[in-house]
């Protein structure tokens, strides 16, 4: 009973908060899309109004920071008579902050898309439906990765705040095994490790889901293309060179 | 139950002195941390220099990929075990420098690379030291590019000072579960609490904004 643990002995423990945090990860992540698309849709609306209410929740959950609207859900809502299991609360928390965030990002994309393709969608004769499904988004969706790649990482790299409201995650599995007794360093790396490989998952699938999108688009030759080593030939390469030291130049950074 | 407005009247001046004595002071040194090491780690990468630029390399890749909670953790608790203690204030502080260094660092190296080669050049043909060409040619031009990217990371770093309640700094956050603690109503607190981040963060941010438009015109 009173035995040191060693990591080795904790690795189920580890397990089944591991499932906790991948689980929260997740569904974060998928509420998190969602609401950077209404917001960041919104936040480009004709309609003052729904332009204006979007800005303001916006900033209001970028500015106040995560613990603080994390804390207030499980903590304050509930003396309000709202009262959300710490799963949801985290979900919940995690879903608004980063996708807050989500939606500038999904806001600039959609800007980003050139003007003539609006316009072509007009000149022939597409509905506002067709124009942003068949058209925009896709166009969109490409440029929206890299960034929002960011973002899931940041989420993942929050869960460790669920410890503080009680629910079993990885971190709060760490914790116990320090209060044990157990190595405290050797935990702590293991955790940082288990943390750098998830977003390094994370990273790949959002290059694949990217090279998926662009492959769409004709703009790349597909998922089977990242696995070959074939090397661009001379002139391509100083094609690449040129091209990237016009787009660089001063100034070019942002 | 409601919100109460005397209540919050009464926390409110508690609440204050913990962000101005804890967050902001944390923010500060935290941001000072950080532009400074990113500074090195950017200038390190940049040199080339042959085993340290890989090891820099994987550490800021691995600080960046891990979670900050995690890093103050083993600051605040394993590092004690190898001997070296650290006060609650010291190792926020490191931890939020670290961290944060890692990312500035690459906005450090963008801006460095948008200097254009003429000027390299051109301190070549001057005949200037690599120490004079660094200090008065490329930083000076590297840093001001840059400058709203880095305020944009500063305003991250100051969201995250909450954390530093989780290794017992009694900055904000601390300070409001503290009093909702006393008294079993926690609306009050951690709504003003987010109002004073939200009170701090939104005017900073505009200006930066302001900053950015400023700088990209001339």
């Amino acid at each position: 009973m009173n035995d040191i643990p060693t990591v080795w002995d904790w690795t189920g423990n580890l397990l089944t908060g591991l499932r906790i945090t991948l689980l929260v990860t997740v569904l974060g992540t998928i509420l998190m899309i969602a609401i950077a698309i209404v917001l960041g849709l919104m936040a480009r609306s004709r309609r003052i109004a729904v332009r204006g209410i979007a800005r303001v929740v916006i900033e209001f959950f970028r500015g106040t920071s995560l613990p603080i609207q994390l804390f207030f859900l499980f903590f304050g809502l509930p003396l309000l008579g709202i009262r959300f299991d710490p799963l949801a609360c985290g979900v919940i928390a995690f879903g608004l902050n980063y996708g807050a965030y989500g939606s500038e990002v999904v806001r600039g994309s959609i800007n980003a898309v050139p003007k003539p393709q609006w316009e072509a969608a007009t000149a022939l004769n597409l509905s506002a439906w067709q124009r942003m499904t068949r058209v925009i988004w896709p166009q969109a969706i490409p440029l929206m990765i890299p960034a929002m790649n960011n973002l899931f990482i940041q989420l993942l790299k929050s869960t460790p705040l669920l410890y503080a409201i009680s629910l079993a995650d990885i971190m709060t599995k760490a914790e116990d095994f320090r209060k044990a007794g157990g190595d405290a360093t050797l935990m702590y790396l293991a955790l940082m490790v288990i943390y750098f490989v998830l977003a390094y998952a994370v990273t790949l699938l959002s290059n694949m889901a990217e090279v998926i999108a662009k492959t769409r688009l004709g703009q790349h030759a597909g998922l089977r293309s990242v696995f070959t080593f074939r090397k661009p030939k001379p002139a391509e390469e100083a094609k690449l060179v040129d091209a990237s030291s016009a787009a660089g130049g001063p100034g070019g950074v942002r | 139950m409601n919100f109460d407005l005397e209540y919050a009247g009464e926390i409110l001046p508690d609440l204050l002195l913990a962000f101005v004595q804890y967050t902001l002071v944390a923010t500060l040194l935290g941001i000072g941390v950080a532009a400074v090491l990113g500074l090195l780690f950017a200038v390190i990468r940049q040199l080339r220099i042959p085993v340290l630029t890989q090891l820099l390399t994987a550490f800021i890749e691995f600080i960046r990929s891990t979670p900050l909670l995690v890093q103050l953790f083993f600051l605040f608790y394993a590092l004690p075990g190898m001997g070296v203690t650290l006060s609650p204030m010291m190792a926020g502080v490191t931890g939020l420098g670290v961290h944060y260094a890692c990312y500035m660092a690459d906005v450090y190296r963008s801006g460095i690379d948008a200097v254009p080669r003429g000027q390299w050049e051109a301190s070549v043909a001057l005949q200037l030291p690599p120490r004079v060409t660094w200090q008065r040619v490329v930083l000076p031009q590297a840093i001001r590019n840059v400058l709203p990217s880095l305020g944009n990371y500063a305003i991250a770093m100051f969201k995250e000072t909450p954390f530093l309640a989780f290794i017992t700094v009694p900055e904000l956050l601390h300070q409001a579960q503290e009093v909702g603690a006393n008294t079993y109503e926690y609306v009050e607190p951690f709504a003003l609490a987010g109002l004073i981040f939200l009170a701090a963060s939104y005017p900073t941010a505009l200006l930066l904004r302001r900053l950015e438009r400023r700088l990209e015109t001339r």
